[in-house]
C-alpha cells in the first residue's frame, strides 16, 4: 500500500455528505448574502460611484465577494471538519487507522475546498442576476478559485487542529480574516485610498489576493499578477509546512 | 504458535509526569484470546492505545504481524481492530454509512456483502439507515464493534467490552469473539470483571500500576495460585470443631452442619485424606464432598495487594 487511496476516498465521500445534509443552508446563505451586498453596495454606492478602474461598480464588487465568502467558507468547514472528531473523540480511528498526514490533508482538505468552490460559482451565478460580470480570463479564474479554497482550506484545517473551544475556532475569522478582507480591496480598488492607507492596505496579504483574482475578470488589478501568485504560493507552503510539523510531532493531536 | 504480538520495554510517562506505564513486556499469540486484568487506572487503555498508534509511548518498541508499528504503520494498523473504552462516533450519520466509512479508513475497497455480514452479526441490519445519535447505548456500542470489524481485523482489541453492557449484549460479543476466535482472528481484551477473564480467556495478564505482574494460561494460573476448599456436608451438626481436628485450619459454617477446609491444591500433602481417616476416627459421619476452586478473583486480589503485604511484613 504506497498510498491508501481508499482512506482518501471514504474520508472525501463522508465529509461531501456531511456538506450534503447543510447544502441547503450552505448554498442559500451565501446567494442571499451576496444579493444584501448587491443592494446596499451595488445600488446605493453604485448609483454615486459609476465606475472603478473603468470597470462598472456593481460588476467590480463581484471578485471580493467571492473572495469574501471563500475565505470564511474555507476556514470554517475546513476547521469544523478536523474539530468535530476532535471534539466528539471520533479522532481515535484516523489515528488507529494506516492513514498518512498527507492523505489525511488530501482528504479533508479537498472536501471542504471542493465545498468551497461550488459556493464560489454560486455567488457568480447570483451575481449574474443583478449585474453583468465580464470573464477576461475564465480558466485561470477558475483556477485560481481553486488555489485561493485549497490555501484558505489548509489555513482553516491548522486552525481546527489548533483550537481547543469552538469559541476559538470562530475567534479567528470573525477577528482577522473578515476585517482584512474588508480592509483589503474587496469593495474598492486600493488607488482609491489616500496616503498614509495606501501604503499601510499593501501589508495586507489579502489584497494580493483580491487584486489577482479580480485580474481575471478585468484584465487588471492593484497589484501585478505575478505578485498575487507568489503571494498564494507562499500561503500553501506556509500552510502545508505548518501541517507536517503538526502531525510530526503530534501537536494537539495525539497524547 | 508465531507471537502476532510483541512489545518490549514500552513505558508512558503523559504530559505533566504521571508514568502510567513502568516498563511493559508482551507477546500474544496468533489466534488466542488474551485478557489484560486489571483496576481502574491499571494502564489498560495507555498499553492498548499505544499499540494501536493513538498514544505515543515515551520508550519500547512493538511489533504487530511481523512488523514496527511505527515504520511498518501501514501494515499493522490495518490489521488490528480497535473497539475503544468510550463510546464515540459521527452522531448525525446513518449507520451503515459510518461503518463503510470505517472500512475505507483501513484501507479496504468497498464491500458491501461484508458490511452487510458484519451489520447482520450484531443485530444492526435492521437499524442501518437509523442515525447513530437515535440508538440506545448497547446500540451504539455495537456500532463500534462493527466499525472495528468492518476492515477483517486480524488482531482485535476490546477495551472494557462489557462495562454498562446489559446482558444480551454481553451475550452477543462473546459469541462473536468466539467465532472470530475460530476464524483465526487474535483478540485481546481488557476488563477489571474477573469472570470475563475467566469465561473467555486463553491466558491472562494481570496488569496493575502501570506493571504486568504476570502472565499466565489462565489454567495455569488457576492452578498455580489456585487454593481449594473442600466442603463436607456433616449427618450431624457439631457445635464447635472437636480438638482432635486442631492440626487443620476448619471454619463451621451453616449453623454447625458444614466443614469448611481451605488447602493449597498443589501441595505435596493436602491434608485431605488424612483428615478424612480422622473424621471416621473420631466417629464423625458424613453426607456429601465437595471442592471448590477459588476464583480468579481472588487470585487478583490476593496478587494485587501482595506486594503491599509483603512490604508491610
Ligand atoms: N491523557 C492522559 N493524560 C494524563 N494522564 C493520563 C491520560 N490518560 C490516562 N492517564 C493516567 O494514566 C493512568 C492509566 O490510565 P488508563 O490507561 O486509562 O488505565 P485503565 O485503562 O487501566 O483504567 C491513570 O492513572 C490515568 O489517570
Ligand atoms: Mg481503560
Amino acid at each position: 500500500m504506497i498510498m491508501n487511496i481508499h482512506a482518501i476516498k471514504a474520508i472525501y465521500k463522508f465529509e461531501l455528505h456531511r456538506f450534503g445534509r447543510t447544502m441547503l443552508t450552505s448554498l442559500f446563505v451565501p446567494a442571499i448574502t451576496t444579493s444584501l451586498y448587491f443592494i446596499v453596495f451595488g445600488s446605493a454606492i453604485g448609483s454615486r460611484m459609476r465606475e472603478v478602474d473603468g470597470v462598472p461598480y456593481g460588476a467590480f464588487i463581484v471578485p471580493g465577494l467571492i473572495m469574501l465568502s471563500m475565505f470564511t467558507e474555507s476556514i470554517s468547514n475546513a476547521s469544523f471538519g478536523i474539530y468535530m472528531p476532535k471534539f466528539t473523540g471520533t479522532i481515535y480511528e484516523l489515528h488507529s487507522a494506516p492513514v498518512s498526514p498527507l492523505e489525511t490533508v488530501i482528504a479533508y482538505v479537498g472536501a471542504a475546498a471542493t465545498k468551497s468552490v461550488i459556493i464560489g460559482l454560486m455567488i457568480l451565478a447570483t451575481a449574474y442576476l443583478f449585474v453583468w460580470v465580464p470573464i477576461a480570463h475564465p480558466l485561470a479564474m477558475l483556477g485560481f478559485m481553486v488555489l485561493i479554497a485549497v490555501s484558505f482550506c489548509l489555513f482553516g484545517f491548522i486552525l481546527g487542529i489548533w483550537a481547543q473551544s469552538f469559541e476559538q475556532l470562530s475567534v479567528i475569522p470573525m477577528l482577522v480574516v473578515t476585517p482584512m478582507t474588508f480592509l483589503g480591496g474587496a469593495f474598492y480598488s486600493v488607488h482609491m485610498l489616500p496616503e498614509p492607507w495606501k501604503t499601510i492596505t499593501l501589508f495586507n496579504p489579502v489584497v494580493y489576493l483580491i487584486s489577482g483574482f479580480r485580474w481575471t475578470f478585468f484584465g487588471k488589478g492593484d497589484v501585478a499578477m505575478d505578485v498575487s501568485l507568489a503571494f498564494v504560493a507562499a500561503m500553501l507552503v506556509v500552510c502545508f509546512g505548518v501541517i507536517v510539523w503538526m502531525f510530526r510531532t503530534g501537536y494537539r493531536l495525539k497524547k | 504458535m508465531a507471537s502476532i504480538l510483541s512489545v518490549r520495554g514500552i513505558s508512558k510517562t503523559y504530559a505533566g509526569g504521571h508514568q502510567a506505564l513502568g516498563t511493559i513486556d508482551l507477546d500474544v499469540a496468533e489466534g488466542e484470546i488474551f485478557a489484560l486484568l486489571g483496576p481502574n487506572g491499571a494502564g489498560k487503555t495507555t498499553l492498548i492505545s499505544i499499540i494501536c498508534g493513538i498514544v505515543n509511548a515515551s520508550s519500547g518498541t512493538v511489533t504487530v504481524d511481523g512488523e514496527d508499528i511505527i515504520k511498518g504503520y501501514r501494515h499493522t494498523r490495518s490489521t488490528i481492530g480497535l473497539v475503544p473504552q468510550e463510546i464515540s462516533t459521527d452522531m448525525f450519520e446513518r449507520v451503515i454509512d459510518t461503518v463503510a466509512l470505517s472500512r475505507g479508513l483501513f484501507g479496504k475497497p468497498r464491500d458491501d456483502a461484508h458490511i452487510e455480514k458484519v451489520l447482520r452479526e450484531l443485530s444492526l441490519w435492521d437499524k442501518r439507515f437509523a442515525k447513530v445519535q437515535e440508538l440506545s447505548g448497547g446500540m451504539k456500542r455495537r456500532v463500534m464493534i462493527a466499525k472495528a470489524l468492518s476492515h477483517e481485523p486480524k488482531l482485535l482489541f476490546l477495551d472494557e467490552p462489557t462495562a454498562g453492557v446489559d446482558v444480551e449484549l454481553r451475550r452477543d460479543m462473546w459469541e462473536l469473539v468466539r467465532r472470530l476466535r475460530d476464524g483465526g482472528a487474535t483478540i485481546i481484551l481488557t476488563t477489571h470483571y474477573i469472570e470475563e477473564a475467566e469465561d473467555m480467556a486463553d491466558r491472562v495478564g494481570v496488569i496493575s500500576g502501570g506493571k504486568l505482574i504476570l502472565v499466565e494460561e489462565k489454567t495455569a494460573l488457576m492452578k498455580k495460585l489456585g487454593r481449594k476448599s473442600l466442603h463436607v456436608t456433616l449427618s450431624e451438626p457439631l457445635g464447635a470443631i472437636p480438638a482432635g481436628l486442631s492440626s487443620w485450619s476448619l471454619t463451621l459454617a451453616d449453623d454447625g452442619h458444614m466443614l469448611d477446609y481451605q488447602f493449597d491444591a498443589h501441595a505435596e500433602d493436602t491434608g485431605v485424606s488424612a483428615l478424612l481417616s480422622r473424621l471416621g476416627e473420631l466417629g464423625i459421619g458424613y453426607k456429601d464432598l465437595n471442592t471448590e476452586e477459588s476464583s480468579l478473583e481472588d487470585i487478583f486480589v490476593d496478587l494485587v495487594h501482595r506486594p503491599a503485604r509483603e512490604a508491610a511484613a
